[in-house]
């Protein structure tokens, strides 16, 4: 009986995966494999965006294309666009600021103490599941449609998943690890500082994380409804003069922030991580 | 060096479900002398596990009286430390920061936390593992952390609850042999619960064997086998002899399930 190995196999046949081709022509591509996969993805989609007005498959009128939005850009850093983006970044920065600021000891003291838990828990909840952006008008209403309403909808947004997640990581202490600390007399400060807060430091990452996609909303949306400027208040003007440009210039503003922020998070995670097993 | 006293230990607890009363431990007496090794066998469910944390203070003591060197045991407290079943280290710690924790706990400078944590990561044959972190350690060596924690705040009494239960078989043996070599080298007073008779003759002074509904103190067997013993002694005659008198007394605890007419 001849037993073939799983590699022979592979090389003889077609079902050679997309990893191993670039592998085969770059052999240390394997390290780099799946960021390398990614960025393929992003710039054949750029490509493509960039063709189909060019082939005339689209009108550049609704969808632009990459060269497009890159000469909008331009010009728009020459009228303000970098005015627009402080005053989005401010809002976004003392909003989520204050959030995590309130959010993670707050949400810890809550997770901790029981009684405090029950008394705020229904209230945390219907917040939660309520639509924040739901709360604008009133919002405007009470600050005007200034930064003021936009920090306080975007601390709305982003403080709730902190909370939250904060809170049920604090309820997730391992109980051998308790009563290892107990039995050698701990106190509860003790025990809050060396295992309650170590523990929780990956929910409070997480929660941040969650914390930025609903940060970013505020922001927009507060600007798109009212607002005398921010990245929003130039999308609006855009959108509304048929610029279809400039909208993008914003969207993919929006989306570099996003995702650069998320990554950040990610990264520090990883840094406060070192001490679990790698995958 | 301590005494430990227990004296007329009775623990009653009531089921939630069937409001019924359970007798977890009835008017247990022990005595552990300074510097005595005493391991405590018997089925599950015998209080064994209780008994060790009534001493170690993690639970109220109701009925009876605990005295270590004549201090009533209220609590935990510096005088005493435990060896758990599951390593129970932190995660995020590495192995010098886990061994120290116990020491820091107590309020100890950095620099005798530093240097005691040295000599005991050593004593017990961490060295060079000293900046892993647990999950980098084979269950094995996790123990022997956690070992070394315990040791580390220099307790009277020594309190391990069946710390070899979850290593596999040929580890348990060689932990066996390393537990008398590092328990030779201190001389603590030590209270061992195990579910092995084999494991509770190689290491103890005296062997006390417990039964189960209500549990209680069936014998207290005295192992007078000499000091270090090699683990060949396990197939000595006396060792046998003793294994074979323990075996009898919990048999008639463990018996196998019948059915019922």
């Amino acid at each position: 009986m001849a037993i073939y190995p799983i590699e022979e196999k592979s090389r003889l046949g077609s079902n050679r995966t997309l990893a191993a081709r670039v592998a085969a022509l770059w052999p240390r591509a394997h390290r780099y494999d799946h960021t390398l996969l990614g960025w393929l993805t992003l710039i054949a989609f750029f490509a493509l965006w960039e063709l189909a007005p060019a082939l005339g498959l689209v009108k550049p009128l609704f969808i632009s294309s990459p060269s497009r939005i890159f000469k909008a850009a331009l010009w728009l850093a020459e009228r303000g666009l970098w005015r627009d983006i402080q005053v989005s970044a401010q809002e976004f920065g003392i909003g989520f600021g204050l959030a995590v600021i309130i959010g993670v000891p707050l949400g810890m003291l809550l997770g901790w103490n029981t009684p405090l838990r029950a008394m705020f828990n229904p209230l945390i909840s219907a917040f939660h599941a309520t639509p924040r952006v739901a709360l604008l008008p009133l919002l405007i209403l009470w600050l005007g449609i200034g930064i003021s309403s936009k920090i306080a909808i975007v601390f709305l947004g982003s403080i709730f998943p902190i909370l939250i997640t904060v809170m049920a990581g604090m309820r997730t202490l391992d109980e051998n690890l308790l009563k290892c600390a107990r039995s050698f007399g701990a106190n509860d400060r003790q025990i809050f500082l060396t295992l309650a807060l170590p523990s929780t430091v990956p929910f409070i990452i997480a929660g941040m994380r969650l914390a930025v996609g609903r940060a970013l909303i505020g922001v927009v949306v507060g600007e798109l409804v009212a607002s005398t400027a921010g990245i929003g208040h130039m999308m609006s003007i855009a959108s509304a003069t048929f610029q279809t440009d400039k909208v993008f210039v914003g969207i993919l503003i929006l989306a570099s922030a996003g995702y650069s922020l998320t990554e950040l998070l990610t990264w520090i995670e990883a840094h406060f991580e070192r001490w679990r097993p790698q995958k | 060096m301590a005494k430990l006293e227990i004296h007329n230990l009775s623990v009653e607890y009531t089921l939630k479900r069937t409001n019924q009363s359970v007798l977890a431990l009835q008017a247990v007496d022990l005595t552990v002398q300074n510097g005595e090794f005493v391991a405590i066998v018997g089925p599950s469910g015998c209080g064994k596990t209780t008994l060790l944390n009534l001493v170690a203070g993690l639970w109220p003591i109701t009925q009876g009286k605990i005295h270590l060197n004549g201090r009533p045991v209220q609590g935990p407290g510096n005088d005493r430390a435990m060896v758990f079943q599951t390593p129970a280290l932190l995660p995020w710690r590495t192995v010098q920061a886990n061994v120290g924790y116990g020491l820091t706990l107590q309020g100890y400078s950095r620099l005798e936390t530093q240097a005691r944590t040295q000599r005991f990561i050593e004593l017990v044959g961490l060295a060079g593992f000293e900046e892993s972190y647990p999950h980098e350690l084979s269950g094995g060596m996790q123990q022997r952390a956690n070992l070394a924690r315990a040791l580390a705040v220099e307790p009277a009494l020594l309190l391990l609850d069946e710390p070899l239960s979850a290593v596999d078989a040929q580890t348990r043996e060689i932990l066996q042999i390393e537990l008398q070599r590092i328990w030779l080298a201190t001389r603590h007073s030590a209270l061992y619960v195990t579910h092995q008779i084999d494991e509770a003759i190689f290491l103890a002074d005296k062997v006390v064997v417990m039964a189960t509904r209500p549990g209680r103190i069936q014998a207290v067997i005295a192992v007078d086998l000499p000091r270090p013993r090699p683990l060949s002694i396990k197939r000595h005659p006396a060792f046998i002899a003793l294994s074979e008198q323990i075996w009898q007394l919990l048999q008639r605890d463990v018996s196998f399930p019948r059915m019922e007419h």
